[in-house]
């Protein structure tokens, strides 16, 4: 009874919340609901047991995407009113599409085909079972080679950000490391010959 | 008892919910990639449903890597918003549609 209700009241707050991204004026406010968006899948996914994702759903989505989205959001000078353009116009066609979309999806995915009767509820593990464990036990031995390559992906967008976001201004002050290294006697010291004075008369004429 | 069903028809409503995001917003294109992520939320859910009720932990590795692949997108994609920005002052797609395909 306790796992019906809280999964109805998660369901309709991640639908609410979903919802309101889409429709929110501000981008500021689209993003706080995808926030709760997140939390209350996260929630869903540990009744479905996936401890571990729901954990790095919060932690990488709502920790680091999130607050990279609105940081973006607050950092860019955007003129809202000009992007609501559009959006009363394209708006029946949208409900339209998206009612379309849904009636179908639920017609192959409802409890027609994918019941209690063709999936029955599976029995839930033990208190000390551990969902991390079993995913890092199937996750470093068979998917071993997929994982290095997702951390190449993580490395490259790591790259790719910095380099695209990274720019150098004309007329800043700032140090070049190579430069300096790279630098031999020759290019700081000019030896110059010139006669010697043999009259000297105080260094006014150097 | 919630059914796999269940799981699967929120998914597929949250999956039409940001298609139809792009649809009302398609001039902002923060919105957009946020109904993206909304997107890859509902799949991931889907993957999560099926591992669970099939008792497969293989669809676990897949949202993991679907997350993965989920951030990396939305660190550059916000990093290209930024250096347009940077170019045009605006983020609107009306100004950015400059090769006319």
């Amino acid at each position: 009874m306790v796992e019906i209700i809280s999964f109805y009241v998660f369901a309709g707050l991640l639908l609410f919340a979903a919802t309101m991204v889409i429709t929110m004026k501000n981008p500021v406010h689209s993003a706080l609901f995808l926030v709760m968006t997140f939390f209350n899948c996260a929630a869903l996914w540990l009744m479905l047991e996936a401890e571990f994702l729901a954990i790095t759903l919060v932690l990488v989505y709502v920790g680091a995407v999130m607050v990279l989205f609105l940081f973006v959001v607050m950092m860019l000078d955007i003129n809202i009113a000009r992007m609501r353009e559009g959006f009363a116009r394209y708006l029946p066609i949208a409900a339209v599409v998206a009612v379309i979309l849904a009636v179908e999806l639920i017609l192959v995915v409802g409890p027609a085909n994918f019941g209690l009767e063709q999936f029955a509820e599976p029995v839930r593990h033990a208190a000390d079972y551990s969902n991390t464990r079993e995913l890092g036990l199937i996750l470093y031995t068979v998917y071993l080679y997929p994982f290095e390559i997702a951390a190449a992906i993580l490395l490259v967008a790591i790259v790719a950000a910095i380099s695209l976001t990274m720019r150098r201004r004309e007329g800043t002050r700032h140090q070049d490391i190579t430069k300096q290294v790279a630098t031999k006697a020759t290019d700081c010291v000019r030896v110059v010959k010139m006669e010697s004075d043999t009259d000297y008369d105080g260094g006014s004429d150097a | 008892m919630i059914a796999l069903s269940d799981y699967l028809i929120v998914s597929a409503i949250l999956f039409s919910l940001s298609v139809a995001g792009i649809f009302i917003n398609r001039k902002n294109i923060i919105i957009l990639l946020m109904s993206v992520e909304l997107m890859l939320l509902a799949v991931n859910m889907n993957f999560i449903a099926f591992s669970y009720y099939l008792n497969d932990t293989a669809g676990q590795v897949f949202v993991f890597f679907i997350l993965t692949v989920a951030a990396a997108e939305a660190a550059i994609g916000l990093a290209i918003l930024i250096v347009l920005f940077r170019k045009r002052h605006s983020i609107n797609v009306d100004d950015i549609s400059e090769m006319k395909g």
